[in-house]
């Protein structure tokens, strides 16, 4: 069993747990390869089927090459794909001109709270990785959330030998993140081994292609030549830059991605 | 095709970092990430500007303490990992916590560990955690561990200070059956013998961490290991009926003979179940999430474990474990807690504490309660039997954590010597004959034996119709009995309540008790609710030809009506909980050996009904008496 087949084998477990243990559970799908990845896994631990909800948390910002993605996956794929919106916050022109931390958490975190309080959703399934950034990198794989969605990682419940926290009081939610051990790399190889389709934001036209994918006015292409999934494969091997250097909220201040992940980002 | 595509095969090899609080762990860390280019680009410049920024000087400990208040106070709070490599291989480093109250975030990470550097400061010296945190990572099974001796400059890199931190550490690592692979000395901050050897000790000859590292060997696959299927789901999505679960020890095809712990049931493996894959497969290995179908529709459920026939678990009601408690209050002789192990759950209670260990000194104490972060030798007696290996045989069937409401509150490994009751593992229990028989009962009692299974709701009329069916039985001659629920439930099921499960446990038992009256040649009428159809099936597969189920089936309306307890009244305004019929399912059998109607009728009319059946069902024929007796 090479690397691959472990990552896939231990993220199957984690989503057969969660929808054994949970009542209502949902998978975050923001149309990036993470959450394309997720959701192929998700199709090989049902053999096929996808037994929850998929939710798309529309901030409206995103490139449009996204939403059509979407849409054609979803219709294909016969996801039971859930949109959901701050309409308030985007009706009063909430954008990241009213500072990116404030936009990421009005149009993204109150997006997910009110699919959440709307549809009483015990377990979400979100994509992070450790590798992705610091805070991400202390996770659990099973992470309770309070009631008004809050993170409290000074106090995380202890989780070792494969026994997840699947009580929680009534109010509160679990996150579920079956792909935290893998890494970006990971994530490429399992993507051509298994030929899942991906947007085309990836590749590179131009001389510039997008390593992250976040909406349109926050996340900055890098320079790159790599237009093949092996060519991106190649890249990832010997690079030095970050993954998400590219994205702005990351960037305001030492901790605004704690702040953010804190109040119930993702 | 990518290149270097071999090089991708092996998954990382997971070290943990451990060490007294403010020893330098997290230093250590960030050091060897820089060593070995793991850092992206700019993110030691960052870190340069986030320390300027705070008036300090550069912390290479803040790139695995990315929480603010973790670089406020200069402590590692909660687990980290990274991913790093040498030229021989890919690593993940996880980073653990010393601080005492963090106990539970260093578990977190040290459980999931191949190997492990024990970090000590060289000037304090091996302190409370140095100790606390090699117990434990012996108990979690971790058998390699390199202990680096850090902040060698500031003794000056002394050779004889390395010396005695080097032989206290050793004599207390040896003490509890644990020789570290090397012990380094270090100086974190500078790089000292972090990836090379470094000129200021020159008397050391050991490899540098790094070469530690590389030195350490890859986990054992579990693949030689007995088979451990637990199952987690059972899945209908389509006209497959699939059993999902991760093949946790030894391996398994299409045609073997699997055999399910606790029931003992067994099936053939019909096939491997995929999507996505373009080949079929004929067989499976540890590690692999897997689906499969039997080619026998057995009842199977999450929590119990598949195998091979001759090689099953153990199965006890009680287990002895080594415990490391985490939770806030202590654990004492008397409480309960769920007890999860692979993918099963069961009720525990702890029934013994044998000895609470002295991780400072190792000494034995005896004691009432095992307070938080402290290690005992404890004994828990379950509800039902558990199916578990020891530790020391198969690690992933012989550990389990321990959850007190919503908490997972500590973590046990299976001591090695069974209790005799797990020695009679599932598939080498033999039946011992009895040398009176079935046959000869009946002739002699003019009647066979059986189980009369009354189910219905709450005043339907149960009780009243089996104590007047027994008595006029008893003036027959009949070898006859009554097992009352409310009876029951002082006695023989006094320790369960109202839950879902605890109803499943009381009809269990009363099932297996029926049964063993009727192997003895009575009749018996059992007079339960038994609201759940799963439960009165697991009863009927028992011994399916001696039972019969009779539903009293009075309508929730007329038993309301009736309520001669009372008991509908309470249910209603709220004082009683679970009750069947208000609060709680009723699932009617859908097709029981007997329907009785009790409306429009006396209780004496419904009796006649169901001793016409009974007669009918259970007399001998007059022929078949006189054959017995050889006339």
């Amino acid at each position: 069993m090479n690397d691959l087949d472990a990552l896939e084998s231990q993220s199957i477990y984690i989503l057969r747990e969660a929808f054994n243990r949970l009542d209502k559970i949902a998978m975050l799908w923001s149309i990036g390869k993470d959450s394309n990845v997720m959701l192929w896994l998700a199709r090989k631990a049902f053999f096929g089927h996808v037994p929850f909800p998929v939710l798309h948390v529309d901030t409206k910002h995103k490139i449009p090459e996204m939403i059509e993605f979407r849409d054609r996956v979803a219709k294909e794929w016969n996801l039971p794909l859930i949109v959901g919106e701050n309409t308030e916050a985007l009706a009063a022109g909430m954008g990241p001109h009213n500072g990116r931390v404030e936009c990421c958490t009005a149009l993204k975190t109150e997006g997910l709270k009110a699919l959440l309080a709307k549809h009483g959703f015990t377990g979400v399934i979100a994509g992070i990785r450790r590798d992705e950034e610091g805070t991400r990198a202390k996770e659990r794989v099973f992470s309770p959330r309070n009631q008004s969605a809050e993170w409290d990682f000074k106090d995380q419940p202890p989780e070792f030998w494969d026994q997840f926290k699947t009580d929680f009081a009534p109010g509160t939610h679990l996150r579920i993140h079956p792909l935290l051990a893998w890494s970006e790399l990971d994530v490429w190889r399992y993507i051509e081994r298994e030929n899942i389709p991906m947007v085309d934001l990836y590749f590179a036209k131009n001389g510039r292609r997008y390593r992250s994918l976040g909406c349109a006015p926050c996340t900055g292409s890098v320079a790159s030549t790599a237009s093949t999934v092996a060519e991106i494969i190649e890249e990832l091997e010997t690079t030095k830059i970050s993954e998400r250097s590219g994205r702005a909220q990351d960037k305001e201040s030492e901790d605004a991605f704690e702040r953010l992940r804190a109040g119930g980002y993702m | 095709m990518s290149q270097n595509a071999s090089l991708h095969s092996a998954s990382p090899m997971k070290i943990v970092v451990v060490g007294h609080v403010d020893h330098g762990k997290s230093t250590l860390v960030g050091r060897i990430l820089n060593e070995t280019g793991a850092l992206p680009e700019g993110k030691v410049e960052y870190l340069k500007e986030v320390c300027d920024k705070r008036g300090m000087p550069f912390e290479w400990a803040f790139v695995m303490d990315a929480l603010q208040a973790e670089r406020d106070q200069g402590i590692t709070i909660d687990t980290a990992q990274i991913r790093f490599k040498t030229e021989a291989r890919p690593y993940v480093i996880i980073d653990a916590p010393g601080h005492k109250e963090f106990l539970k975030n260093m578990v977190s990470g040290a459980a999931s560990a191949e190997a492990a550097v024990l970090v000590i400061d060289a000037d304090e010296g091996v302190q409370e955690q140095s100790r606390r945190h090699g117990y434990l990572l012996h108990l979690l099974g971790l058998r390699q561990i390199a202990v680096a001796v850090n902040k060698m400059d500031l003794v000056d890199f002394s050779e004889v200070r390395f010396e005695e931190v080097k032989a206290e550490i050793v004599a207390y690592l040896n003490s509890i059956g644990v020789e570290p692979t090397y012990v380094i000395p270090v100086a974190a901050r500078s790089g000292a013998n972090i990836a090379s050897l470094a000129p200021e000790t020159p008397w050391y000859t050991g490899p540098s961490v790094l070469g530690a590292l590389d030195r350490f060997e890859p986990a054992k696959p579990a693949t030689d290991l007995a088979l451990r299927l637990p199952v987690q789901d059972v899945y209908k999505f389509d006209e497959r009926r699939i059993i999902a679960g991760r093949i946790e020890s030894g391996r398994l095809k299409v045609g073997d003979t699997l055999v399910f712990s606790p029931s003992g049931k067994m099936a053939k493996i019909a096939t491997i179940e995929t999507w996505g894959n373009s080949v079929a497969s004929v067989s499976a290995g540890a590690g692999q999430s897997v689906g499969i179908t039997l080619d026998e529709q057995i009842f199977v459920e999450r929590g119990n474990v598949a195998s091979l026939e001759h090689h099953a678990p153990y199965q006890s009601h009680d287990l002895k474990a080594r415990v490391f408690w985490l939770g806030r209050g202590p654990l004492k002789v008397g409480s309960r807690y769920k007890l999860k192990l692979a993918t099963a759950e069961h009720v525990v209670e702890v029934t013994k504490i044998e000895r609470v260990i002295d991780v400072e000194d190792l000494a034995n104490h005896q004691g009432t309660e095992v307070a938080r972060n402290a290690v005992a030798e404890v004994v828990f007696r379950a509800k039902s039997p558990i199916a578990h290996d020891s530790f020391v045989d198969n690690p992933r069937l012989g550990r389990f954590v321990l959850v007190e409401g919503y908490d997972i509150v500590g973590g046990g490994v299976i001591a090695e010597t069974p209790s005799d009751e797990a020695r009679n593992r599932s598939s080498h229990v033999t039946q011992v004959p009895h040398k009176v028989d079935a046959e000869t009962r009946a002739i002699t009692n003019g009647h066979r034996g059986g189980v009369v299974w009354l189910t219905g709701l709450s005043g339907a009329g149960k009780s009243s119709i089996a104590m007047e069916v027994e008595r006029q039985l008893f003036l027959k001659g009949w070898q006859v009995t009554v097992l009352d629920g409310d009876n029951v439930r002082t006695g023989l099921c006094g320790d369960l309540g109202f839950s879902d499960a605890d109803r499943a446990e009381n009809i269990r038992r009363v099932g297996e008790v029926a049964h063993l009256f009727a192997d003895a040649g009575m009749v018996v009428v059992t007079s339960f609710i038994s609201p759940f159809r799963a439960d009165r099936e697991k009863v009927r597969a028992i011994n399916p030809d001696a039972f019969h189920e009779v539903h009293v089936a009075t309508s929730l309306d007329e038993c309301e009506r009736r309520d001669p307890k009372g008991l509908y009244r309470k249910a209603r305004a709220g004082e009683i909980a679970d009750f069947t019929g208000v609060s709680s399912a009723y699932e009617p059998p859908a097709l029981p050996e007997l329907a009785l109607a009790t409306e429009g009728k006396s209780v004496d009319e419904t009796v006649a009904d169901l001793l016409r059946y009974i007669e009918k069902s259970f007399s001998l024929s007059a022929r078949e008496q006189a054959n017995g007796w050889g006339l």
